[in-house]
């Protein structure tokens, strides 16, 4: 019975290397929201460079994706090109422009270019917390109904489009065009 | 060639390691001191050639060899030279070699130092090194080969080593840190080595301490260097995140420290063996449990620069192995019958009990809060992860309760002692940290409630070990008599005791005193910080060797007097990119002040700035680095080097229970 109460250790290491086993086989770099099939939380914001004020209405209509960045983040720097040749092809993108100070990302709009549709300004990161944003960039899909289909972390380039965010893009715009 | 002269030299290795865990292994057991006595032999000759091995490949890195793969993926020309020599070990291949060449520097240390050990014993203790050897070569050699080759298309300049890993501090922080990793596997040998004997005594943690106690004083070193190379630059001022990076080696330190404490139990009074023994398994499986966790790439962390499922499997099983096996060989072996020496309740061997249970379970704590996000996830229950609070609301209370202890320890008594000698010893050094406790934190605005707690506890245990300490230095004929009668070992316990007391203020005073302000700043603009005036004079742009940077110009005044002037610096390296804030910093031992750049606001000028008034910050890591020396200086006790005579007879003991 002594002999027996030995074997715990072991016992416990057993059930431990069971999860790392597991571990293994998750990316813990994908971060799903809380938000994943719920509805983009409701906002009244000012848009980036203009005088109105935009609201969740504005966003949702369409599949399209809403895109977390700031002049202050480098990643988002790299993305930009992507993001703009996403657009060219007719992917429509929503910027959130997160904890930003406003001429400083009107002014990378005109340098870089702008693949946004039109731009909201969370200057204090209001929509970005009931999001739970991570940090930028961060790009959620949404479909027509303005529901959060998916969430990646970090920076969306070809790779990343073309294996996880275009398939289930193209899913939800058949669908739509179903409907 | 000299690459493939390296890969050559680590196949070798690998093939000496093989041999040093299997023959001399089969000697031990067969009683054929011929295959037994090779063991000392192999592990040299594994020991250079690995050497070998990492020489030809720093060597490529000095030279700028841009064939060789790993070279051209974390080196460049315009890198100063001593950091092309740490980017051997900013990246994982080379890292991994560095680790397996201080574990056969550690094998070799064994094989030279240890000539008082039976051979029996030596050559299981060397087996068991040689196979976690194999282990590491293998997984170096098989998933992650260092001596890779970009032919024929050899890129003409490489890209950059990481540039938060281009520092001083991180020059020497991954070899300490392995250092200390890589040094529980001697504990972890030895108490194999005691399992497969048959026999767990009080030589088997004679030998083992010295080894424990160097091991864990290069892991206090290497975790200290990791948290000040946090502090200035990572940016923000924070000097532990309970990344599980760093969890990852303080889980070890921690286990270790229960170990030391529980082996100068079992060598002193012959009790609590088998637990003993289970701490040193679990020590080195926390140390590989680490490596699993920074190389396989299960948890997100800010450290983990190569991760790979692939690799991460290899090191599981390796993982399975090497813990599946020991603990399956302690299930077996451990004595399993209650010893029969006896204890009360009020004694030393109680107290000690203390700080095994209390390290155990800040062990497990600090263990399920790096695995829970990982255990959630694999049950489907989402991505979740526990912060600081978690971390913060378990130890703290864990640490205080382990002081009270830390102040009776030293100078109770084996066996048997009485509280009212307690009460009697220790009542002057209750009422005066009771003193020091309420009148000490005045000396600071506002008064603080939870410093004056901390003060009081290393008033405590401080008090309590001069009481000792001056208890022990009169009992002798006089002062210097008494003085030489205090053993290394003693000498280590009070130098490490006042470095924890050291180490609490300093993490309570910076924690509750701290004053930080973000705000923005133009040239022109000045702040008052905790009584301290910082003006930002201008904003230059600089060129260095791979940079280039904006660098802010600071000047401090306190009373109207310039105290310091700080260029805090934006530096953004030209091979990969990178932006990095390189803070300044006025080091003092009350206080630090801090100024870091944050990012410029608007077109005229300004920027985001940090700063930060930290007071006794330093005290954390002279604590560490106090604990560390104490660790050290045991081993100059002469207990350790005892004449060959009472090995033989152990090692008569140990032939007749094998």
């Amino acid at each position: 019975m002594d002999r027996l109460k030995l074997f715990l250790p072991l016992v416990i290491f057993a059930v431990l290397a069971l999860f790392l086993f597991r571990g293994l086989s998750l990316d813990p770099k994908e971060l799903p929201s809380a938000l994943i099939d719920k509805p983009l939380p409701a906002f009244d914001l000012a848009a980036l460079g203009g005088e109105g004020v935009l609201s969740r209405d504005d966003v949702i209509g369409e599949v399209s994706l809403l895109n977390v960045w700031a002049t202050w983040c480098v990643a988002c720097r790299v993305e930009h090109p992507y993001l703009q040749t996403l657009a060219d092809l007719g992917v429509p993108i929503v910027g959130l422009n997160y904890k930003d100070d406003d001429a400083e990302a009107l002014r990378w709009l005109r340098d870089l270019g702008n693949p946004y549709r039109f731009n909201i300004a969370d200057r204090e990161g209001s929509l970005g917390l009931d999001l739970g944003v991570y940090g930028a960039p961060e790009t959620y899909l949404l479909d027509e109904n303005g529901l959060i289909r998916f969430r990646h972390v970090g920076v969306v380039d070809e790779k990343v489009w073309e294996n996880t965010l275009q398939p289930l893009y193209d899913e939800l715009k058949r669908r739509e065009a179903t409907r | 060639m000299i690459p493939e002269l390296g890969h050559f030299a680590l196949i070798l290795a690998l093939c000496l390691a093989l041999l040093l865990a299997a023959v001399p292994l089969w000697g031990a057991w067969r009683r054929n001191v011929a295959a037994m006595e090779l063991a000392p032999g192999l592990a040299i000759g594994m020991t250079v050639f690995t050497a070998v091995a990492f020489a030809c490949l720093t060597h490529s890195f000095l030279v700028d060899d841009f064939s060789v793969a790993l070279v051209a993926n974390h080196s460049n020309t315009l890198m100063p030279q001593v950091y092309k020599f740490s980017a051997v070990w900013g990246n994982h291949e080379g890292s991994l070699l560095l680790w397996a060449l201080i574990l056969c520097l550690w094998t070799s240390a064994v094989a030279i130092f240890s000539p008082q050990l039976p051979l029996l014993v030596l050559s299981r203790v060397l087996s068991v090194m040689g196979g976690v050897a194999v282990g590491f070569m293998s997984f170096s050699l098989f998933t992650s080969n260092p001596f890779a080759r970009l032919l024929p298309s050899t890129p003409v300049e490489g890209s950059d080593l990481n540039p938060l890993l281009q520092d001083p501090g991180l020059v020497i922080h991954p070899p300490l840190l392995y250092m200390g990793y890589v040094g529980f596997s001697v504990a972890f040998a030895f108490a194999i080595a005691a399992l497969m004997g048959g026999r767990l005594d009080a030589a088997w943690a004679r030998w083992s301490r010295p080894w424990t106690n160097v091991a864990w004083a290069f892991l206090s070193l290497g975790i200290m260097l990791g948290s000040w190379w946090a502090y200035y630059e990572l940016g923000w001022g924070g000097w532990w995140f309970w990344d599980p990076v760093e969890n990852a080696s303080f889980m070890p330190w921690l286990a270790g420290t229960a170990l030391i404490h529980s082996l100068a139990v079992t060598e002193k009074r012959g009790l609590f063996k088998s637990w003993t023994v289970l701490l040193a398994i679990f020590a080195f499986s926390l140390s590989l449990l680490g490596t699993f966790l920074v190389r396989s790439g299960v948890l997100t962390s800010v450290h983990a620069f190569a991760t790979d499922p692939e690799r991460g499997l290899f090191i599981l099983v390796f993982l399975a192995i090497v813990v599946g096996g020991s603990l399956t060989l302690y299930a077996l072996r451990a004595p399993s019958v209650g010893s029969r020496i006896t204890f009360h309740w009020v004694s030393r061997e109680t107290l000690l009990l203390t700080n095994n249970v209390v390290f155990l379970v800040a062990t497990l704590t600090v263990l399920f809060g790096t695995l829970f996000p990982l255990i959630m996830d694999a049950l489907g229950q989402g991505k979740v992860s526990v912060g600081p609070p978690y971390f913060n609301a378990v130890f703290v209370p864990l640490m205080a309760l382990l002081v009270p202890f830390m102040g009776i320890g030293p100078l109770s008594r084996w066996k048997r002692d009485a509280t009212s000698r307690w009460r009697r010893e220790l009542l002057p050094a209750l009422l005066a940290s009771i003193v020091a406790g309420v009148t000490l934190p005045l000396l600071a605005q506002p008064y603080n409630i939870w410093v004056a707690l901390a003060v009081l506890l290393c008033g405590w245990l401080v008090f309590g070990l001069a009481k000792d300490f001056l208890f022990r230095v009169r009992s002798g004929a006089g002062i210097i008599a008494g003085l030489k009668r205090l053993t290394p070992s003693y000498w280590g316990m009070v130098i490490a005791h006042l470095g924890f007391a050291a180490a609490i203020i300093g993490v309570v005073a910076t924690s509750q005193y701290s004053v930080e302000h973000d705000l923005k700043m133009a040239p022109g603009d000045s702040e008052e910080v905790a009584g301290y005036n910082f003006r930002l004079l201008d904003i230059k742009g600089q060129q260095g060797p791979n940079f280039v940077a904006d660098e802010a110009h600071f000047e401090v005044f306190q009373d109207g007097r310039l105290i310091a002037t700080l260029k805090p610096q934006k530096r953004r390296y030209l091979a990969s990119g990178q932006v990095m804030t390189e803070a300044a910093i006025d080091p003092g031992l009350f206080r630090d002040l801090f100024v870091a750049m944050g990012e410029p606001i608007g077109n005229d000028g300004a920027w985001a700035i940090r700063l930060h008034y930290k007071p006794m910050v330093r005290w954390m890591w002279l604590g560490a680095i106090l604990m560390a020396l104490g660790g050290f200086a045991t081993v100059a006790d002469k207990r350790y080097r005892r004449e060959r005579r009472t090995a033989e007879v152990a090692a008569g003991g140990a032939v007749a229970g094998g």
